[in-house]
């Protein structure tokens, strides 16, 4: 049978220091692929206008009054286009130090990113920053785009010091950027299509290469990993609700929950109105009947295979509160449905998100924007495992009161 | 899992994530198609009966069709309908004449603020989603409320992967977005996948039809053949008339719906 191919999705965030370009690469992105409504355009050179400026491109993402009159990005946001081959979430991160959870919030939705650097400038302080946190929220994915080289005369040299420099500094990082592209956001050299500009460039516009990254991650076949999200009483019955993180759970079939490792056998799939359910794989929310003697809570685990209760992690993390994170002071870890007490035990290493640079070992305190490697010790026992393995169960948030003050991904030990 | 299951799930994850935090929340019903296919991933996440109220703000000006499609599916999926109105402002001859600010504030924001403080809803899920409109792509999923109702918009908490915010101080409340995600031809795609029944208006008529439905007063039909929910997608693949286009109070100036939803608007 005939059957059109599905597209698939893919999330992008474009990052970069202030004022390098991300917002008017988004804007031109949307206007040379077709995908901005008539009226928007409109509306974006009124506004233009009003404000005594040239069409701009940014005020497109850019949508607070805040944000158009000073030319800045404030918060994240995140808007649809499409290409021939897939289906793209752009989201926009602010590139100013003091909005840098807005930054993180929007990069932890993203699977690939986009690093800007002005060609004139050069790479700065967030540019290195940035870089660093997308490695940190382990986004593989990445495309260069050296911008402005409308401002440097599209000069050939000066692009090739300046890729030369990056890729340097990616080096550091451990990154491979699948390609570094000049550009020219403004003027739309090298964005859809190859400019006639710069010759000497023979490499692939940007949405060449953004086409070209590839996704794979199957996590169906890896061990089952069931979250406890709620329970419900419905008809007399106990429903266990959660999401099957990876693997595939299947009725009938025996399981280990944690961190009781109590055993037992799945009596029942539930899914409204898909009676005859028999097993559910990852990244879907179902509901399940267990034998009513077992006792599940908010946060446990179902697993296929019995592991080892687990409270020590190590762990690289990043600081986003003015307030320092202390040793051995209580805090509270979020990992999945997991919420539990937790102190860092041992501070390995204090780092410079920007420099990378160690500040200091085996320190006593974290502070705000600096990275750590850092060792927790949990009240009671988790399930995590590395992030590149089951990526979900490898991420965690740190929060005290009502605020959330770092996050983190779990590293092999 | 294909895009719209894992959007739906998605969705179904975080409408449990507010249920599992607060216990007393109330879902946002518009009749619109967003909220009636949030409404029908909420009926899918509690197996067929939502445990909590479903809040219909009427402001008295709705379309007919819209009434009639509400009291009809409210009786057949078995809700928990509250209905809120502002009857102080309607009666003191507030309505769609007057400014379309000061009109949306009272009759929707404020009768929305009364239910809240009412029944102490301690969130509210809204199926707002980020490609309608630029203000609504930087909001959160979890997205917390002063004790006034004001949106913070200049300072957000930080919200990473699917690890959303679920502690704030007694006084505030949560505005829960599981829509968020969801762009207008995936809803009319699950809409059409699931046979999700919607109110007639949205299907062309004498060569019109509505993109987004609200109060008759101020919503006005785009031209359109599309009269079946395939070929309503088929219009969406090639458009180039933003959804809101209609809606009268998106219009007045570039900034109103940024004030309206620092006051509280959806």
């Amino acid at each position: 049978m005939f059957r059109k191919k599905k597209k698939e999705t893919l999330n992008i965030v474009t990052i970069g220091h202030v004022d390098h370009g991300k917002s008017t690469l988004i804007g031109r992105l949307l206007l040379d692929t077709g995908s901005l409504p008539k009226e928007k355009m409109s509306e974006i050179n009124r506004i233009s206008r009003e404000l005594g400026k040239d069409a701009e491109l940014a005020f497109i993402t850019d949508q607070l009054k805040e944000e158009r009159e000073k030319n800045i990005t404030i918060d994240t946001t995140q808007i649809f286009f499409n290409s021939r081959k897939r289906n793209y979430v752009i989201i926009d991160a602010p590139g100013h130090v003091e909005f840098l959870k807005n930054m993180i919030t929007g990069a932890s939705q993203a699977r690939a990113a986009v690093l800007l650097v002005d060609a004139k400038e050069g790479i700065q302080e967030q540019t290195k920053r940035h870089a660093y946190l997308i490695k940190m929220l382990g986004i593989e994915n990445s495309i260069i785009l050296c911008n402005k080289m409308d401002s440097v005369n599209y000069d050939h040299d000066l692009f090739e010091k300046l890729k030369n420099d990056l890729l340097y500094f990616f080096k550091d990082l451990n990154i491979s950027p699948l390609s570094v592209i000049p550009v020219s956001a403004k003027e739309g050299d090298n964005i859809t299509e190859n400019s006639r500009k710069m010759p000497w460039y023979t490499g692939p516009s940007f949405l060449k290469a953004l086409d070209s990254i590839r996704t794979l991650s199957d996590d169906s076949i890896k061990p089952l990993r069931f979250a406890v999200q709620d329970k419900y009483f419905i008809d007399g019955k106990s429903i266990i609700a959660g999401k099957v993180i990876s693997g595939t759970i299947t009725e009938g079939g025996k399981t280990v929950v944690y961190p009781s490792l109590a055993q037992t056998a799945i009596k029942q799939i539930k899914v409204f109105e898909e009676d005859d359910r028999k097993s559910a794989s990852d990244g879907e929310n179902i509901g399940l009947i267990l034998d009513e003697s077992i006792s599940v809570e908010r946060g446990d685990f179902l697993l296929d295979k019995q592991v080892d209760r687990q409270t020590s992690f190590l762990t690289d993390i990043f600081w986003m509160s003015k307030k320092p994170m202390c040793v051995d002071s209580a805090y509270i870890l979020r990992c999945a449905t997991q919420e539990v007490q937790c102190k860092p035990v041992k501070i390995n290493k204090r780092i410079n998100s920007s420099t990378l640079e160690v500040i200091e070992e085996n320190a006593k305190e974290l502070h705000l924007n600096e990275a750590g490697e850092i060792i927790f010790q949990t009240d009671k026992p988790i399930i995590m495992e590395n992030f590149d393995y089951i990526e979900e169960l490898g991420r965690f948030v740190i929060e005290q009161d009502y605020n959330l003050l770092g996050a983190g991904i779990k590293k092999h030990s | 899992m294909d895009h719209i299951k894992e959007l739906e799930n998605k969705s179904i994850y975080i409408i449990r994530e507010a249920y599992s935090r607060f216990r007393n929340i109330a879902l946002l019903w518009s009749i619109g198609k967003d909220s009636t296919a949030m409404l029908w991933i909420a009926r899918k996440a509690f197996f067929g009966k939502i445990p909590f109220p479903v809040v219909h703000i009427d402001t008295g000006y709705k379309f007919r069709e819209i009434y009639s499609f509400r009291d009809k599916y409210s009786k057949e999926w078995d809700l928990d309908l509250s209905i809120s109105r502002n009857e102080k402002a309607i009666k003191s001859g507030m309505g769609p004449d007057k400014e379309k600010l000061e009109c949306c504030n009272a009759l929707k924001t404020e009768a929305l603020k009364m239910t809240i403080n009412e029944y102490k809803y301690q969130a509210l899920l809204l199926a707002i989603r980020r490609d309608e409109h630029g203000i609504r792509a930087k909001e959160r999923y979890f997205s917390p409320r002063n004790a006034d109702f004001k949106w913070n918009y200049k300072n957000q908490p930080a919200e990473l992967w699917n690890l959303y915010k679920s502690k704030i101080e007694a006084e505030k409340h949560f505005r829960i977005h599981p829509m968020l995600h969801w762009t207008e031809i995936d809803i009319w795609r699950y809409v059409q996948k699931e046979n999700i029944p919607t109110v007639d208006l949205y299907f062309a008529q004498q060569g019109k039809r509505f993109r987004s439905i609200g109060c008759e007063t101020c919503c006005s039909p785009v031209p359109s053949k599309a009269n079946t929910m395939k070929k309503i997608i088929k219009e969406l693949e090639i458009t180039d008339i933003s959804e809101r286009s209609g809606r009268a109070q998106d219009k007045e100036d570039a900034y109103t719906m940024q004030k309206l939803r620092s006051l509280g608007y959806m």
